[in-house]
């Protein structure tokens, strides 16, 4: 009992000692006080404790924790306080302020502070209120979150005492919550534990149903009535939040295939190329993105958290030059023979392959997260974590910038007459080779700059690109060619579905069913969702 | 009927290149079996098993020029029929392992064994029994490009595509092999084949015969493809290829036409899966990869679409020299692999048997003309044919008319 004591004590105090502290006193402010400890009679021990408590430095905790488990001792030569633990015939002291080790001392040097019942819950009290009362709301809240996950009954006079004076409406409601649930495991009668019942059904949560299935089955009466429609309702909006979580899932898996296909829908769909060495650009941005990154760690380490806007522009540069080069230098020659053009592209991929498989080796490469994309957050009940929502932003920026980029610049306008009139566009004046070249360009560099993206949730390896080429193609012919919207709707559709599908079928036969799908799909309309009508069909 | 049927398949390339396969089939298991081992004309067994491999490879080739070359339907899925065949004769094989397994079960291979299986799934019965097998190496490839060739073609789906969409079934089929809960081995596949007919798998007579086995097969399958494609059918193939939606308008049913060349394709590439897997002893899910099936068609461009010799000619050129480059270069063959699928799209669209017989008949028609010129006695001879029916291969146009060009537009 008395480990289970100190283990809720240390719950509640591991926040504290983490976070930081806005009342930090100097060690050596406190030790006075602590070593004031070993003096006097419990009553004048109680009196100290007090006096610690007021402080509110948590810094006293370790302190306190190690009275109450009766490892407090003071030596005897300058009434110094330590804490101790047995170690063979002596003890082994550590300072409990700084908590660095302090030596050994004989059996005979040291005397335990003596405590009694009544003294220890003081102690408890004192380090509930230590932490449920710091000024620091932080502190104060994941106390609470640590006293709900401990459930403990002797928790809740420190809450009460807490709540009392509690200002700050959210930990308020986590304390609240945190009492309940203690309740819950106490031996307070019915009507507190069905206003227990009643707290927790408004929270609301995994963590509250799961308490609720224990009180539902360990309880009787109207508590257990309780119970039961607390957990009902409680099902009921899990199952929507876990809805809207798969959906926020499915749109990030969408937003991934967004940007991997979103080049392709320019070079496939805007200029009728196909283009098999799309995946590659892709990974040859991820490439760019380790590149920029190891520059970054040997010559300046301190731009580590701006590596991914360096890492944007150089590998759009990268991969939209080598498109450029990819299409002077074989695609002009296959324009009108697009099964030619399909496997001259296979070619190019597999000598970019091969070629970055040469030069930076066959193995995963290391590519960091910076700070701002690593950590989560929690929305309601559901949790989003950085990547996966910057990348979401991202691959709706890009596409924003693309439409953009099309409809509102000379150089878009120029495309799209090139796309729907090859001839009448040359006659205008337009130079529709150097247009196809830079349309492919285009393409290519957008490729690039979603390999950076994509390196911040997948290996970067040389087989990088070969995962995401039949998805994008999937996409595009899915949503429709020569359609950008299309390309959005399909790689978020197709997103969200294999979303629903995992939890029936599982992650592969999740996207098996998608492959059938979309197979049957093209035979109901073989050109898209989206299909071009008039004579661009037949372009 | 059956005489015609080889009349119209033969001429003289035909005539030479049976003629080539059959000495290769007499002479390469003779040199094994009979030449003693020491004398330099003696062919080691392993080189009989990757000749046989080769000739599995052509005989796929085969089946993508049949489609790809005579009507134009380009299939990135042909691997996907090719491991098809291929696991049917490996479930065969497994069940002819019997109790010699690790866990010496009668009925179950070992890895269903492994799993905690009771019993054979449904779709495993019958293939202990080789006739059975046999009608099952034709018919799951046949079937499975019936449904999917049926809904394709109805629907009209064409060109590109169609062939993203067989890349599709192929990389799906690729997935759901790996699972183990389909009962087919999960990524291991099937291995440690012990005997095939009651002939132990290993031996050098085997080998032999499963060589010979190949190039037979190979052999067959080539005199169908001529006929095929030489018969009235052929030339509506061929019509199909050039002018779609004009065939369509001369009242041919052009999805049917297409679909019987696609069904008959897929039971030749099932046929080349199942004479593969006793030779390297070994079928697993990789054989559905999408690279696989694109390197097939790669085979066929170097060799020369549509003239199915070149298919064969290509298959064997590059497998050789991907035999060679693997072990003396291993760093350099995909860097050689994708320079063949550049080099050949953009210089040699005709590939090595198309650009010579177009050489070949240049050469003749000036010669015929030069004495024509030169007044010769006699009427000149007959003009020449030109072989068979040349793929279409469009001349490389400059970038800037490619839309206003005279060629057939699709209408419809």
């Amino acid at each position: 009992m008395s480990f289970l004591k100190s283990l809720l004590v240390y719950l509640c105090l591991l926040p504290a000692l983490a976070a930081p502290v806005a009342a930090q006193s100097e060690p050596e402010t406190l030790r006075p006080l602590i070593n004031e400890l070993a003096k006097g009679k419990y009553a004048e021990t109680a009196q100290q404790i007090e006096a610690l408590v007021a402080t509110g430095d948590p810094a006293v905790a370790p302190a306190l924790e190690a009275l109450g488990a009766g490892n407090l001792y003071y030596r005897k030569s300058d009434g110094a306080v330590f804490i101790t633990q047995k170690a063979g015939k002596s003890f082994a002291l550590t300072d409990p302020l700084t908590l660095e080790t302090a030596g050994e001392a004989g059996k005979r040097e040291v005397k335990k502070i003596k405590v009694n019942n009544k003294l220890r819950r003081v102690v408890r009290a004192a380090l509930g209120s230590l932490t449920l009362m710091a000024p620091d709301p932080e502190v104060r809240k994941s106390a609470a979150v640590a006293m709900f996950k401990a459930r403990n009954p002797d928790g809740i006079e420190a809450l009460d005492t807490a709540l009392a004076v509690e200002t700050d409406d959210g930990v308020r409601l986590i304390m609240e919550q945190a009492r309940a649930a203690a309740v819950l495991n106490s031996s307070f009668d019915e009507a507190d534990k069905l206003d227990a019942v009643k707290t927790l059904s408004d929270k609301g949560d995994r963590e509250a149903l799961s308490l609720l299935l224990g009180v539902q089955q360990s309880s009787d009466g109207a508590v257990r009535d309780a119970a039961t429609s607390a957990v009902a309702k409680i099902e009921k909006s899990v199952a929507a939040w876990d809805t809207a979580q798969n959906v926020w899932y499915g749109l990030s898996l969408g937003s991934v295939l967004l940007l991997a296909a979103i080049g392709l829908a320019i070079t496939f769909g805007v200029m009728g190329v196909i283009n098999m060495a799309h995946g590659e650009m892709v990974m040859i941005g991820a490439y760019t993105t380790f590149v920029v990154q190891e520059l970054i760690r040997t010559s300046a380490p301190g731009l580590f958290e701006y590596s991914l806007f360096i890492a944007l522009p150089l590998a759009f540069l990268v991969a939209g030059l080598i498109g450029i080069g990819i299409e002077r230098g074989v695609i002009r020659w296959l324009y009108g023979r697009p099964l030619e053009t399909l496997l001259a592209t296979w070619g190019i991929s597999l000598i970019l392959q091969q070629a970055v498989r040469s030069i930076f080796g066959p193995t995963n490469r290391e590519v960091g997260n910076p700070d701002w994309m690593s950590g989560a957050f929690d929305l309601g009940q559901m949790t989003i974590t950085y990547n996966r929502m910057w990348i979401i932003v991202f691959a709706l920026l890009v596409f924003a910038g693309l439409m953009l980029v099309l409809k509102k610049t000379p150089f878009g306008l120029y495309t799209r007459a090139v796309t729907q009139n090859r001839r009448m566009a040359a006659s205008m004046g337009i130079r529709t080779p150097w247009i196809d070249a830079l349309t492919f360009g285009l393409g290519s560099g957008i490729a690039g700059i979603a390999g950076v993206a994509l390196s911040q949730i997948d290996n970067v390896s040389p087989n990088l690109g070969q995962g995401y080429i039949i998805d994008s193609f999937m996409v595009v012919v899915f949503g429709g060619v020569g359609n950008l919207w299309g390309t959005l709707v399909g790689a978020m559709t197709l997103g969200v579905v294999n979303k629903f599908l995992e939890p029936y079928a599982g992650a592969v036969l999740g996207k098996i069913f998608v492959l059938v799908f979309i197979i049957l799909f093209i035979q109901k309309r073989p050109r898209g969702l989206f299909a071009l009508k008039g004579r661009a069909v037949e372009a | 009927m059956m005489s015609s049927f080889l009349f119209r398949a033969m001429d003289a390339r035909a005539g030479i290149f049976l003629a080539i396969l059959g000495a290769a089939i007499i002479l390469v298991p003779a040199g094994n079996l009979l030449v003693p081992e020491n004398s330099p004309f003696h062919v080691p067994t392993y080189a009989v098993t990757l000749m046989g491999k080769y000739l599995t490879y052509a005989l796929l080739a085969l089946a993508v020029d049949l489609v790809w070359g005579y009507c134009g339907i380009l299939s990135l899925g042909h691997a996907a029929f090719f491991a098809l065949g291929g696991y049917a004769m490996g479930m065969y094989l497994m069940r002819q392992i019997g109790t010699r397994g690790v866990y010496g079960d009668p009925v179950l291979p070992d890895f269903m064994v492994f799993l905690n299986w009771q019993e054979l799934p449904w779709y495993w019965l019958g293939f202990d029994m080789f006739w059975f097998t046999a009608l099952m190496i034709l018919l799951v490839p046949g079937a499975l490009a019936f449904v999917f060739g049926w809904f394709a073609f109805r629907s009209r789906v064409t060109g590109v595509y169609l062939s993203i969409i067989t890349q599709a079934l192929t990389y799906a089929l690729l997935l759901a092999f790996f699972r183990n809960d389909m009962g087919f081995g999960g990524n291991n596949g099937l291995t440690d084949f012990k005997d095939i007919l009651g002939f132990d798998i290993q031996a050098d007579t085997t080998r032999a015969g499963l060589f010979a086995a190949s190039g037979l097969a190979l052999a067959v399958c080539f005199l169908i493809c001529r006929s095929v494609t030489r018969s009235k059918l052929g030339k509506v193939l061929v019509a199909v290829r050039d002018a779609e939606s004009r065939t369509r308008f001369l009242g041919y049913r052009v999805e049917h036409y297409k679909l019987f060349v696609w069904t008959l394709s897929a039971m030749m590439a099932g046929i080349a899966g199942a004479l593969y897997v006793p030779q390297v002893g070994i079928i697993n899910p990789g054989e559905f990869a999408p690279a696989n099936s694109i390197e097939v068609v790669i085979w066929v461009a170097v060799g020369g679409r549509g003239t199915l010799v070149g298919a064969v000619l290509g298959a064997v050129l590059v497998n050789f020299a991907k035999t060679w480059f693997t072990a003396a270069l291993p760093d350099i063959w995909l860097f050689a692999l994708g320079g063949l699928f550049v080099v050949v799209t953009l210089f040699l669209p005709k590939g090595i048997v198309g650009t010579v017989s177009s050489g070949w008949t240049a050469l003749r028609q000036r010669k015929v003309s030069s004495d024509y010129e030169q007044g010769s006695d006699g009427p000149p001879s007959a003009p020449p044919q030109s072989p068979s029916a040349p793929a279409n291969i469009m001349t490389p146009e400059p970038a800037t008319d490619f839309s206003g060009s005279a060629k057939p537009q699709p209408a419809e």
